[in-house]
């Protein structure tokens, strides 16, 4: 049972690989990493269930917690850069 | 008997979140713009981890496993939607725009 | 059937790198470096290797990502034109590239349970760890007592990294330090971002608390740990600004971690020594040598945990406050 939901995760993974390589923009790709990190929070719940060992629960908890760093890190990045360089500044990739 | 009430639920459940997170894959996939495909992609942030774990949690029991499946389902969905927002205010800031849409006159870029 | 789905994973591994190497926007390849960590994270989850899935996730997919778009914020976003003679690098990576594929025809099927490594190396530690150190997680009786040499290489290597970086970046600074004119001012003002991420901090340092000396009985371990606790700090200085961010670990007390991590770990070693034994003896750290084990197993896991995170962050705070750090 649990192989259907890991099969449809990992494909899901690919799909927004995909969007990683394709999109037109960085917003695209920033938000193709995010997917990619909440998927594999899920994909490593459900493995571990297949594995029956319960114990390697942590990884998928210690991930939730962090993956959002990533995006914040992003804004962070496009926000210091407006502030260190003032109006003008185009933006888009 | 209980049992098998229990793992047809669970397949249940995991079989949608199953469905959501691919339907979520494809949409971030074949939108047509940044703000949404975010939309597409929320998708697989909310229902899906929701179904997901749910599923797992009713074949876990009542154990120190549900309870880290829990706080895992709660940290996804506190983190989730807090980085769409985050991604789009900095989407914003640097000027990218949905497509048909204009600023309106006089108002900042915040 | 999990065959399958490591393949996949290692597909889709390729793929990224690919188009890593083929992209000249730097961002780009920053965002898709930190998709190749996670890749990899789940193929060594699927190999069994819950350590190591775990340092690689905190490591490489959260804080490396969040390094190297500071690094990014100080030079520029495309990559500069190549330059001549790739003909040669050409040549000798293809050379290389052979002989390692030539060298794997050697190595026993994947799982052969009549490898060298199965039918020598893996049992004697797996007895041994039941009679002298007596603790679940096998991975950390192997890492942090039967080669405790080679984990204390890796701290002196992670110490050496941090105090590369503060001499390449940091600025000597023998007056009091004040607060910075120009530095960033956080996620301050985006409401939404800065109170959930705030909610967030508590739990990630407990968790990381938690790693650290859970280590003994699941995966876990000081390296894992560091890295948690090092992210919380991160991420509190990206929503709240440099300035407070250095306030609450000042640049005195980033560098005496480093430093006092390594000096924890040599200490435990110098110790064993002074009782009576050898270097890095820990059975004399308590009348039962058990739990003597037990006990130096734990002190050099802090040891680590401490350097890691002191480099992690002096590494952050170098590169975010634009080199006047």
């Amino acid at each position: 049972m649990y192989y259907a939901v890991s099969f449809a995760l990992i494909v899901t993974m690919a799909l927004a690989l995909v969007r990683a390589v394709l999109g037109p923009s960085v917003y695209d790709r920033v938000l193709a990493v995010n997917m990619l990190g909440t998927k594999t929070v899920l994909l490593l719940s459900v493995i571990t269930f297949l594995f029956g060992r319960p114990d390697f629960l942590d990884l998928a908890l210690a991930y939730s917690l962090i993956n959002f760093i990533g995006v914040l890190a992003v804004l962070e990045f496009f926000r210091s850069r407006a502030q260190h360089a003032g109006p003008g500044d185009d933006g888009k990739r | 008997m209980l049992e098998t009430l229990l793992d047809i639920l669970s397949w249940l459940l995991l079989s949608a979140g199953g469905l959501f997170v691919f339907v979520g894959g494809v949409g971030a996939l074949r939108m047509p713009d940044l703000y949404t495909r975010m939309h597409a992609a929320s998708v697989t942030d909310s229902i899906a981890p929701i179904l997901i774990i749910a599923g797992i949690m009713l074949q876990a029991g009542l154990s120190l496993a549900s309870i880290k499946l829990a706080a895992i389902l709660l940290f996804l969905l506190l983190t989730g939607p807090t980085a769409s927002n985050a991604l789009a205010s900095a989407a914003l800031l640097a000027g990218h725009f949905p497509e048909h849409a204009k600023p309106l006159d006089g108002e900042s870029k915040q | 059937m999990i065959v399958v789905f490591d393949v996949f994973l290692l597909t889709l591994l390729l793929i990224t790198a690919f188009a890593i190497v083929q992209t000249p926007n730097l961002f780009v390849a920053v965002m898709l470096t930190g998709i190749f960590s996670l890749l990899l994270a789940s193929n060594f989850f699927l190999l069994d290797a819950a350590d190591v899935a775990l340092t690689e996730a905190a490591v490489g997919a959260g804080i490396s990502t969040v390094l190297f778009l500071g690094a990014l914020a100080l030079t520029a976003e495309r990559e500069a034109a190549p330059s001549s003679n790739r003909a040669i690098a050409l040549l000798a990576v293809s050379v290389t590239v052979v002989a390692i594929i030539y060298a794997t025809f050697d190595k026993p099927r994947f799982a052969d349970p009549g490898a060298p490594v199965h039918q020598h190396v893996a049992p004697w530690y797996l007895e041994k760890t039941r009679e002298a150190v007596d603790i679940p997680n096998v991975v950390t009786a192997v890492l942090g007592s039967f080669r405790g040499y080679d984990t204390l290489g890796e701290v002196f290597v992670v110490y050496t990294a941090g105090i590369g970086v503060l001499f390449l970046l940091g600025k000597n600074t023998s007056r009091r330090q004040d607060d910075l004119d120009d530095a960033p001012l956080g996620l301050r003002h985006y409401l939404i971002p800065r109170m959930v991420g705030r909610m967030l901090i508590p739990f990630i340092l407990l968790f990381g608390l938690y790693v650290q000396f859970h280590g003994e009985y699941g995966p876990g371990g000081g390296f894992q740990a560091g890295a948690l606790v090092a992210a919380a700090i991160i991420l509190y200085a990206l929503l709240e600004g440099e300035n407070r961010a250095l306030r609450v670990l000042p640049r005195g007390l980033l560098k005496g971690l480093i430093a006092g991590g390594a000096l924890l770990y040599g200490a435990v070693g110098v110790v064993g020594m002074l009782l009576g034994g050898k270097f890095l003896d820990y059975s004399l750290l308590s009348s039962n040598p058990v739990q003597g084990q037990q006990i130096g197993i734990l002190l050099i896991e802090a040891g680590v945990g401490i350097t890691v995170t002191g480099v992690l962050l002096s590494i952050f705070h170098a590169f975010a406050t634009r080199g006047k750090f």
